[in-house]
């Protein structure tokens, strides 16, 4: 079966303006009788959330947290990426379009990509019309830096809050929303499988994390704005809560997977310090903009870095990319600090870091220019390691970060299931096999500003729907299944903590499904996952009762979820045999350790139909169709 | 090393609370607060006890989700830092350590150390934003902001929704939240429009909701994890008394 992505016709730049064009409306009169759930109210869910509401339409939103304003987008720290050329520096839509593209490895969907960067220059409107307080000149005038790999200044910032703000600024639409009665925000529920209906996704099913009660929620469309899976690795920079449990409930119900195996490993974070390490701590790609990037010329050199010569250090990115530097793109700089730690270079008691240096930054910019611009970082580095970032290189590693796969969805940010929407890092379509530096923000914002509200009105005005209740034997059946596993949960009465089990894992996907992937350690990883399922589901031990407050129930039906998207994840990354992005095959190199990708046989999206636990998932293949942009090997040298 | 807790327990919001004593043993310096909480639940869950509730997620000080009160201060001993980012290595062998929730009438107690901090966002809804919609809006460099002023909204911005400020204070006031979204938004020409219904309905909206008034103590400063500071306060009163005659 081919995936049609439902790409509208027309020249690319023309397409959006088109399908808007194309696109039935709903009689503002009619909107309020229209009901939209909305799962997740981070940049994605709570844009979505407002406009749907500003709309008209009746909105029910859902979040874990105890309030919408937590979600993870908050973490974002870097900036939002929009081609508003306010440099004069050569940048543009088209511009930015290409940069994505090339940057993405030339395996995302080229009418989306441009969408995207058409609509970020919106985005930065919306935001300031807002009241967000992004960086600003003497003048008055909005200030830009350049990002993550881009030879334009295109990112907005907010200190280094970036995230913050702009959540905000969607949260405080979403509330002014409520307060208008168009919006009715349900927190601290969490979605644990979608009511299909006559084919058409139709409801949700919730636990109230408070009362432990089911719940049920019918509507005339879902849109899951639930984020990305990087927790399915245990240490990640995504907050403990963040899983895959919506999207991979919505898998299990028809929505197929796409590119699992494009994850994106953030090359600027804090080491690993043990094993009781909860989460890793991110810095900024920002940083990569001053700092310079190092290691020892000697293999296993301990001394302190001020005691080491320039003359024995490696400044192997600014060697290696003489035109990028230090701002290669992620996926280029996390491999490369992999390659030194692997030759013995890595610095710091475990040997799995390498230097970021400020000193020249604080020699040529002085101490008070590099505190404004990074002064957070540096306090939050300072705070986690006890060491001075001011006087001494940080130390950074490696560590998952985002996932570009996610659930499939065509240009409509529909999925599989009708009615069924995707929105933000929880749906695959626009970063291809790697995420430029702030772009995330950017993605999440336009799906939930400016394209859900029009893709939506037209699936709501050409798609009748039948009248139905939470009292549809559909809501009974998803109600009894999700019951029965919370009670196999809690019955199961084992002695290892979810989390023991989560960590063993994660430590298994970092291994064999990491940084850089063999075949016979996928074939390893492919083994071992379901012997970890077993484990878990004859061994977990889930203390406490069903109906109050209860983390480690909520956790523990996380990681049964992480252990069956595992698989999925390793299996994906098994088939792809060619390197691209964040997916990096040993086997598809070039001679000077590159990525080699294999466009004859891999030009596609790879949407995943799930079969079963333990089975084998069904692949269907959407081709990925260039006809503006010629892929080419990545260079950056 | 090893540290004595004395952890508030309490089943649920009607049930009768105490505090209760447990050994966080093999404690490594580099952990953090939470972590450390987090080992002393495995052990709990290995006995198959229930484990103790706090909350957390983002673990880097940005999400506003833990908070408890450490020794009798919100988010523990060191200045401008959530407990998410106290590492242990501020204690020392064999200290006794004093865990409880966040103590006031406008957040009530879900269990152990977990409250509903709900209001907050009752508070945002009745105005704590701008009126625009999606679409329609002018070009972002159209409306110019001084860096002086940017900088200074931003300062009152960034505050993360924790309620330490509330935790710390002796009125259980709200003051300190809701006076930071004020002046951020009283700061910038984008908030102009809505200025003097705003802060009345927001002041409004913080009484209703069972916070406390302001006496002027500076706690809510003195444990703010972002360091925001108290004059926004004395903003939202001028900003008060000013839509008192605007709005008559």
């Amino acid at each position: 079966m081919t995936l049609d992505p439902r790409v509208p016709s027309g020249p690319l730049p023309d397409k959006w303006d088109r399908h808007r064009f194309d696109s039935k409306l709903v009689n503002p009169a009619n909107r309020r009788k229209h009901t939209v759930i909305i799962v997740g109210t981070g940049l994605a869910g709570a844009s979505a959330a407002a406009s749907l509401g500003e709309l008209g339409y009746n909105v029910l939103s859902f979040c874990i947290h105890d309030s919408p304003r937590r979600a993870h987008s908050i973490a974002a720290q870097g900036g939002i990426n929009a081609a508003k050329n306010y440099q004069n520096d050569g940048d543009s839509i088209w511009r930015l379009f290409y940069d994505t593209i090339k940057g993405g490895d030339y395996r995302s969907r080229e009418a989306n990509v441009y969408r995207l960067a058409q609509t970020s220059v919106n985005i930065i409107d919306q935001c300031v019309a807002q009241g967000v307080p992004f960086a600003r000149e003497y003048g008055g005038q909005l200030d830009n830096r350049s990002f993550g790999g881009a030879q334009v200044s295109r990112t907005f910032y907010a200190r280094g809050q970036t995230g913050q703000q702009l959540l905000l600024g969607a949260y405080q639409s979403m509330m002014r929303q409520v307060a208008k009665g168009t919006v009715s925000m349900f927190s601290q529920r969490e979605m644990l499988d979608v009511v299909i209906i006559d084919g058409q996704a139709r409801g949700i099913v919730c636990r109230n994390l408070v009362t432990g009660k089911l719940e049920r929620y019918v509507a005339d469309a879902v849109c899951l704005a639930t984020g990305g899976y990087g927790t399915a690795y245990y240490l990640s920079t995504n907050a403990v809560n963040s899983n895959v449990t919506a999207a991979w409930r919505a898998h299990r119900r028809g929505a197929y997977f796409a590119n699992p195996c494009f994850t994106q490993i953030h090359p600027t974070c804090i080491p690993v310090s043990g094993d009781d390490q909860s989460k890793l701590t991110l810095m900024s790609e920002s940083l990569r903009n001053d700092g310079r990037v190092w290691v020892p010329k000697q293999q296993h050199d301990t001394r302190h870095p001020s005691d080491i010569p320039e003359s024995d250090r490696d400044y192997y990115l600014e060697r290696k990319y003489p035109s990028f530097g230090n701002l290669v793109p992620r996926d280029v700089a996390s491999r490369n600090a992999k390659a030194a730690c692997d030759e013995g270079r890595g610095v710091g008691e475990s040997g799995l870091a390498v230097f970021l240096d400020f000193k020249n930054a604080i020699d040529r910019l002085g101490r008070n220019t590099v505190a404004s611009r990074y002064g957070n970082l540096f306090d939050m580095y300072r705070k986690i390691t006890d060491e001075d970032p001011y006087t001494e290189p940080m130390r950074i590693y490696p560590a998952i970060h985002y996932t570009m796969g996610g659930l499939w969805v065509d240009y409509n940010l529909m999925s599989t299931v009708p009615g069924l929407h995707v929105l933000g890092e929880a749906n695959f379509s626009d970063h291809g096999a790697n995420r430029l530096g702030a772009s995330a923000l950017m993605q999440g914002l336009a799906d939930g500003y400016f394209v859900i509200p029009y893709t939506l009105a037209h699936y709501i005005a050409s798609t009748p729907v039948g009248k139905v209740t939470t009292d549809h034997q559909a809501f009974n059946d998803a109600e009894h299944a999700v019951q029965e596993r919370i009670t196999a949960l809690l019955n199961v009465k084992g002695s290892k903590s979810p989390r023991a089990l989560h960590r063993e894992l994660g430590h298994l996907l970092w291994d064999e499904v990491g940084m850089s992937r063999t075949d016979a350690g996928l074939k390893r990883a492919l083994a071992r996952i379901p012997l970890l399922r077993d484990e878990f589901w004859q061994n977990v031990s889930v203390p406490g009762d069903p109906d109050n407050l209860n983390k480690n129930l909520e956790y523990a039906g996380r990681v049964a979820d992480y252990l069956e998207f595992a698989e999925l994840l390793a299996r994906d990354a098994l088939h792809r045999t060619e390197s691209c992005g964040g997916h990096f095959r040993e086997e598809s190199q070039t001679p000077d350790g590159e990525a080699l990708r294999d466009d004859e046989n891999f030009t596609y999206a790879a949407a995943w139909e799930f079969r079963g636990v333990g089975q084998a998932h069904e692949l269907h293949k959407e081709p990925l169709v260039f006809e503006n942009v010629k892929p080419s090997q990545r260079s950056y040298k | 090393m090893k540290v004595h807790l004395k952890v508030w327990r309490q089943t649920g919001p009607d049930a009768t609370g105490r505090l209760v004593d447990y050994t966080a043993e093999n404690i490594a310096p580099d952990m953090s607060f939470l972590e450390m909480l987090d080992s002393v639940n495995e052990t709990l869950i290995a006995r198959g006890e229930d484990p103790i509730a706090f909350d957390s997620d983002c673990r880097e000080g940005i999400c506003g989700t833990c908070g408890v009160m450490v020794d009798g201060r919100p988010h523990g001993p060191d200045s401008c830092t959530t407990v998410c980012q106290l590492h242990m290595r501020r204690y020392n062998d064999g200290d006794t350590i004093v865990i409880e929730p966040w103590q006031a009438l406008a957040f009530p107690l879900i269990k152990d150390l977990v409250v509903d901090r709900g209001a907050f966002d009752t508070i945002i809804q009745a105005g704590g934003y701008t009126s625009v919609n999606t679409g329609g809006a002018p070009d972002a460099n159209a409306i110019l902001i001084p860096k002086t002023v940017a900088d200074e909204a931003m300062d009152a911005a960034v505050c993360i929704g924790c309620g330490a400020c509330v935790a710390a204070c002796k009125n259980a006031s709200a003051a300190l939240f809701t006076s930071a979204k004020i002046t951020q938004l009283s700061l910038l020409p984008q908030g102009q429009a809505e200025a003097s219904t705003r802060v009345v309905e927001m002041v409004d909206a913080m009484d209703a909701a069972g916070f406390g008034g302001c006496s002027n103590e500076g706690e809510c400063e003195a444990v703010c994890p972002k360091g925001i500071s108290l004059k926004h306060i004395a903003t939202m009163n001028r900003e008060y008394r000013k839509a008192m005659f605007a709005n008559r």
